[in-house]
């Protein structure tokens, strides 16, 4: 008799087939992408042998686009079109970003997300982002000589909503499968975990470019459990070179300078504080367009003075998600440094005060994150791993509703783990009310107008009855991404009313659809065949999944079923091969029906296998 | 919540008990979350990537309702068809609002003199009064089946927690 084979759960039970699944680190000041190869995490490099790609999107005048080092080389010369730290812009309105003054760019205050106009036209966030996702995705594609299943973004663990959203849409406008939107400090402990066999409570330390995240996981078997995580979205190693800057025009006596001059100040803001983590002094020197010359040394002493707030500043998050944890700092047996901006030694030396103990640092903090989301990636795409591992992350902030007066009622609380999902009851305040309006917020502030606005919807076609009578329950759905859809229903009349949130500042559907053909800059009958390579790939991959799914749990379908299911396959594969993208698109909803009640009893098996330990053929069907 | 007939404690194969061994409790946890999360189904159908959150949606929520002594206790009641009515019903012994009041007395000093090593220690101290009143918690429902009793526990964990909390935010507020 032949045996069974069993595979994980919704996993192929092929094991020759490797999909290319990639890991992106999109980083305010540098991005990155990793994969694994032959079973090692591994950051893939451009043709000059570059890790990292300067985060750096410079609009040329014969519509060309430059990223990276080149774009970077010409910051301070094309510094309204040559865009850096997008991400500080990604999910921002024009008055959530700090120092906007300072910032060379036009911008334009758009509802929603802020935008910039370059010589190529108004550009959003998401549009530059995806500029440099594009570079690594053919970076990629070139190292592993074949398209991508799909990759790993990486995020800041305290992005907002919004934040999230922008960072989804700017990687299908770059042409990528998301996998999965992984927490950037949850990323680094993968990669650390799994390297240094590490169990126990860590902390991950992650002072990037433009953002600060502290997360607190316990590590167990490879399971990563988040239990808290907290940080400041707007605080980053860009910050200590403003300081810097500042204080250059504050010996110099400079008046307002113009921004190109900003920029190569801050340049050498940069250079200098780089230099000053191997150095106890540091020359900076330039010169102005007017002629005028800057020299002037910064010791490590007037540095450490100048940024002294700032390393405060991360302190504060770091107690919160302690309390939140409800850890004292002996339960702590490591605390994990990720990020460039931990290179300095004034902060390598105020997180070893805090933890009372030296921080870890033998991992690159600038690959790190890639690194670990590299290995999300492989096991998300179903490869086989070595690595038995299970990520287990929070919701980084509270979402809640508008409640009279301008008051917050949380709905979900910060930390709690993902995906979750909460549901609320509402009713009616009037005789006769047909509609109610309802206000999503994320923040953990009492006042409404102290949070950050998700969405607003509107719940029409309640049946008219006396107020207090309709019960319309709305629920709230946190996925593994982090991002929020919320639905409703009221429950006498059964009415459902299913809003995904698509909030003021994300792309619609519609948008996202034209900026993608807009940038193949294409004929109709190219799209014509994107749409239907895109069906034949999504055919495949459902045939596969469901091949597989057969052969593991077959035996949870009476033959009539499985019949049913195989005549089905027959007719997607059959379409497959011939050209109507409309057709196959139909075959692969009516199958993925077909397939429901066969889901659902697998998941229900999987479920009963987990805890009983019990073979497939003794499960009651 | 969702479509399934399982209740918290017989998802993770635990007798319906106040007193249970946490530890177990996290190992069935993680070991149902290996099977069921979204990221073992990413490259799945759509009906199973929807049935997967689900699942580990509910797995997530029990594990939360369980791990969380009055939650746990609020469930064990309502599973037994017992309503706690923390919103409607306010009235408690005498002693316990005087206590309650003193508790709360002692954080507005506290907060007012910025003490924040004093907040820890009200802290502690409630932390101590909760344990007494889980084990009578265990006493109520484990052994004697005693509801009603239980459910007046369960109103005063819920004052203790809330006074918990206010001093938790009084801390984080003072530490910003």
């Amino acid at each position: 008799m032949a045996l069974l084979q069993i595979a994980e759960p919704g996993m192929s039970a092929a094991p020759h087939q490797h999909r290319l699944a990639v890991g992106i680190d999109l980083g305010t000041t540098n991005s990155l992408v990793a994969t694994v190869r032959s079973g090692m995490s591994t950051v893939l490099h451009d043709e000059h042998g570059h890790a990292l790609l300067p985060s750096v999107v410079r609009y040329l005048p014969d519509s060309q686009v430059e990223v990276g080092y080149v774009a970077q080389a010409q910051q301070s010369l094309d510094s309204q079109n040559t865009i850096i730290s997008v991400k500080r812009l990604m999910g921002r309105g024009i008055h959530d970003i700090p120092d906007i003054g300072h910032l060379p760019y036009r911008f334009i205050d758009a509802p929603g997300m802020v935008q910039v106009d370059t010589r190529a036209g108004i550009k959003s966030p998401v549009e530059i982002s995806a500029e440099i996702l594009k570079v690594l995705k053919n970076r990629a594609e070139k190292a592993l000589g074949g398209e991508l299943t799909g990759a790993v973004i990486t995020v800041p663990a305290y992005f907002d909503d919004a934040q999230r959203q922008a960072t989804k849409d700017a990687a299908r406008l770059a042409g990528l499968t998301v996998l999965r939107l992984l927490n950037e400090p949850t990323a680094a402990a993968v990669a650390y975990g799994l390297d240094n066999g590490a169990e126990g409570v860590y902390v991950v330390y992650d002072l990037g470019g433009g953002t600060f995240d502290i997360s607190i996981l316990r590590l167990s078997k490879g399971v990563f459990e988040v239990l808290a995580t907290n940080g400041d979205s707007a605080l980053g190693g860009d910050d200590f070179d403003r300081r810097i800057f500042c204080w250059v025009l504050e010996q110099c006596k400079l008046p307002p300078i113009s921004p190109q001059d900003t920029r190569l100040l801050l340049t050498k803001a940069r250079e200098a504080k780089e230099w000053l983590t191997d150095h106890m002094e540091s020359r900076l020197t330039g010169i102005l367009s007017n002629g005028e010359v800057v020299d002037l040394t910064l010791t490590s002493a007037v540095f450490n003075e100048l940024t002294r707030p700032l390393v405060g500043k991360t302190l504060g998050p770091t107690r919160k998600a302690l309390r939140d944890a409800g850890l004292t700092l002996e339960d702590i047996k490591g605390v994990v440094m990720v990020g460039g901006a931990t290179r300095m030694p004034q902060i390598r030396l105020a997180v070893a005060e805090f933890f009372q103990q030296e921080p870890l640092t033998n991992l690159d903090p600038d690959k790190v994150v890639a690194l670990g989301a590299a290995i999300q990636a492989n096991v998300l795409a179903g490869n086989r791993s070595d690595h038995d591992l299970l990520l287990l992350d929070v919701i980084p902030l509270s979402l809640g509703l508008e409640t009279m007066g301008g008051l917050v009622e949380k709905v979900i609380p910060r930390n709690a783990t993902l995906p979750v999902a909460r549901a609320q009851d509402f009713t009616t305040f009037k005789d006769g009310q047909t509609a109610m309006s309802i206000h999503v917020v994320q923040g953990e502030r009492e006042l409404v107008s102290d949070c950050r606005s998700l969405a607003r919807f509107e719940l029409r076609g309640i049946p008219p009855m006396a107020a207090g009578a309709a019960r319309i329950r709305v629920t709230f759905q946190v996925d593994a991404d982090g991002l929020l859809s919320v639905s409703a229903r009221e429950q006498s009349s059964g009415i459902e009313a299913n809003i995904i949130v698509k909030p003021s500042y994300g792309l619609s559907e519609d948008e996202i659809l034209n900026m993608l053909h807009a940038s193949f800059a294409s004929a109709e009958n190219d799209k014509q065949a994107r749409a239907l390579r895109e069906a034949q790939v999504e055919a495949k991959r459902l045939l596969e999944a469901i091949h597989a799914a057969l052969e593991q749990d077959g035996v949870l379908l009476t033959s009539a079923e499985r019949e049913q299911i195989e005549q089905q396959m027959h007719a997607l594969e059959a379409l497959s091969s011939a050209d109507d993208s409309h057709a196959i698109q139909d075959a692969v909803e009516s199958l993925n029906h077909a397939t429901e009640y066969f889901a659902s009893r697998r998941m229900d098996a999987s479920v009963k296998r987990a805890l009983a330990g019990k073979s497939l053929n003794t499960l009651e069907i | 919540m969702h479509n399934s007939s399982r209740n918290h404690f017989e998802l993770f194969n635990l007798p319906a008990r106040f007193a249970i061994d946490l530890n177990t409790l996290d190992q069935h946890y993680r070991k149902l979350q290996s099977a069921v999360h979204p990221d073992r189904f990413a490259a799945a159908p759509a009906a199973e990537r929807l049935h997967s959150m689900q699942q580990a949606t509910q797995a997530n929520e029990a594990y939360r309702t369980l791990k969380d002594p009055t939650a746990r206790a609020r469930y064990l009641l309502q599973i037994n068809g017992v309503d706690t009515e923390e919103e409607s019903n306010t009235a408690m012994p005498a002693e316990f609002l005087v206590l309650q009041m003193e508790w709360r007395e002692a954080m507005e000093d506290a907060r007012a003199a910025r003490d924040i090593p004093a907040l820890d220690k009200l802290l502690h101290e409630m932390q101590q009064e909760s344990k007494t009143l889980q084990q009578h918690l265990h006493w109520a429902l484990d052994e004697k089946k005693a509801y009603s009793e239980a459910a007046e526990t369960v109103r005063k964990l819920r004052f203790l927690d809330k006074v918990r909390d206010d001093i938790q935010q009084s801390i984080s507020k003072l530490e910003e």
